[in-house]
């Protein structure tokens, strides 16, 4: 069985980082597994955790009065779920939900910012990581705000 | 060109529908069958379209979208009076067909390799009879991945073939929006690529949807590693006589009836950002 930092090691999101920073973050980490519908995260909530998903389909969520829940995003393996750890109030922004069965690791936020204000390097490494997938899903949220499947004004 | 085979061009042939059935919402397929002594398989290829003419209403160039038996298919989005006009059509009715215009998919240096095919809305359907050539002679190519973004998931098209397709092709959809119920990806259909199993190096992708979608979808694919040149869209302009003289389907250096639809990203990644286009 695979040990958590090997876990973490493997993720596509830690390939830049040293071997000596995976140790740090690992002694931050654990497994975690979701239940079908279960709520990894509520908005509002305090945001000291952050997932690495490894198995399964996690919806990205927001409660609209007199719509009900509606889906913003999916995320899968591979991805990141959550970077309101980072930064104040530490509140969850969304809601996260479990579609399936999910695995994860867990990595505790607020254990991972104490250890980047003692090193600071590992803390703008973090951060250059943690900006480049915000702008990735920036980009792909404006792209999901144009409607680009929708018809045009022009057909015939 | 030659008087005659202008003539020709320009002239639409009686063809007879078939058969119309619903796709979703807003797309139907209709199934139309050559006059005697044409052979629909020999005369359109994937990629290339016809220019259906229904009688009264006017005319709309169509991507094929399969092949029946001794007819062939298109996929039509109603969005306007002739597209809705032609829906209205029944079996046994006269539509106009002149073609078949432009190039198709290339696949003759298709070779052995890996498959990306990225389609965004009604943009499965001009990729369906690609997918079906290539499936038929499936053993001959590597990994065959299907990505598919759709507005929401009531727009999919060809449900039942995407299920059957699934034993042969690495399929994953995504919608930008969807109820509850929806067990599937949520997102815009970049975020898929990431999913494709594939080797770069050694991959050929078409790509069929919106012109951004087209376009965010080929630049994500180059930074993968995937060469330029071996990345396919199908352009649309305005085509109305289809043969290259009206000029309404002109961008930059292309006549897209007759230079197009189809073109490699490494040729057309310029013309895409240029806003005067």
């Amino acid at each position: 069985m695979k040990q958590i930092r090997d876990l973490i090691a493997e993720h596509p999101f830690f390939e830049n980082f040293s071997d000596a920073y995976i140790d740090t973050i690992a002694s931050c980490g654990k497994n975690v597994a979701f239940n079908p519908h279960e709520y990894m995260a509520r908005e509002g909530v305090s945001a000291d955790t952050f997932y690495l998903i490894r198995r399964g389909i996690v919806r990205v969520e927001i409660f609209l009065p007199a719509k009900g829940k509606q889906v913003i995003q999916t995320l899968s393996e591979g991805d990141i779920a959550g970077w309101s750890w980072i930064f104040p109030p530490y509140q969850w922004t969304f809601d996260l939900q479990a579609m399936n069965e999910v695995s994860a690791i867990a990595l505790d936020g607020r254990c991972l910012r104490g250890k980047c204000e003692v090193d600071h390097s590992l803390g703008y490494q973090l951060m250059k990581t943690f900006a480049q997938i915000m702008v990735d899903r920036l980009k792909a949220s404006r792209i999901q705000c144009l409607d680009i499947y929708g018809n045009s004004n022009h057909g015939t | 060109m030659e008087l005659e085979t202008l003539n020709k061009e320009w002239l639409p042939e009686p063809w007879t529908v078939s058969n119309t059935w619903v796709e979703n919402n807003d797309c139907f397929s209709l199934e139309i069958i050559p006059p005697e002594g044409k052979e629909p398989e020999e005369s359109i290829k994937p990629g290339q379209f016809h220019m259906l003419y229904g009688f009264g209403y006017g005319e709309i160039p169509i991507s094929l979208s399969g092949y029946g038996d001794g007819s062939v298919i298109h996929t039509i989005r109603k969005v306007g009076a002739v597209s809705t006009g032609i829906s209205n059509l029944k079996p046994g009715e006269s539509i106009g067909v002149r073609g078949p215009f432009g190039n198709h998919w290339p696949m003759q240096h298709l070779g052995t390799k890996d498959v990306l095919l990225v389609a965004g809305g009604v943009g499965l359907a001009p990729l369906k009879p690609l997918i079906e050539s290539i499936l038929a002679d499936r053993s001959r190519f590597g990994q065959l991945n299907l990505l598919y973004g759709c507005r929401n998931p009531d727009q999919i098209l060809f449900r039942g073939l995407l299920e059957e397709w699934r034993e042969d092709i690495n399929i994953h959809e995504t919608v930008d929006s969807a109820p509850p119920n929806w067990t599937k990806n949520i997102g815009v259909v970049t975020r898929l690529l990431a999913k494709a199993d594939l080797n770069p190096e050694n991959t050929v992708c078409y790509v069929c949807g919106p012109e951004i979608m087209m376009r965010l979808s080929a630049e994500e694919i180059v930074a993968m590693g995937v060469k330029a040149e071996d990345i396919y869209i199908s352009m649309e302009r305005n085509m109305k006589c289809a043969i290259g003289f009206c000029g309404h389907c002109q961008w930059g250096p292309h006549f897209l009836c007759r230079t197009g639809p189809i073109l490699d990203y490494h040729g057309a990644a310029t013309l895409l950002r240029k806003h005067e286009l």
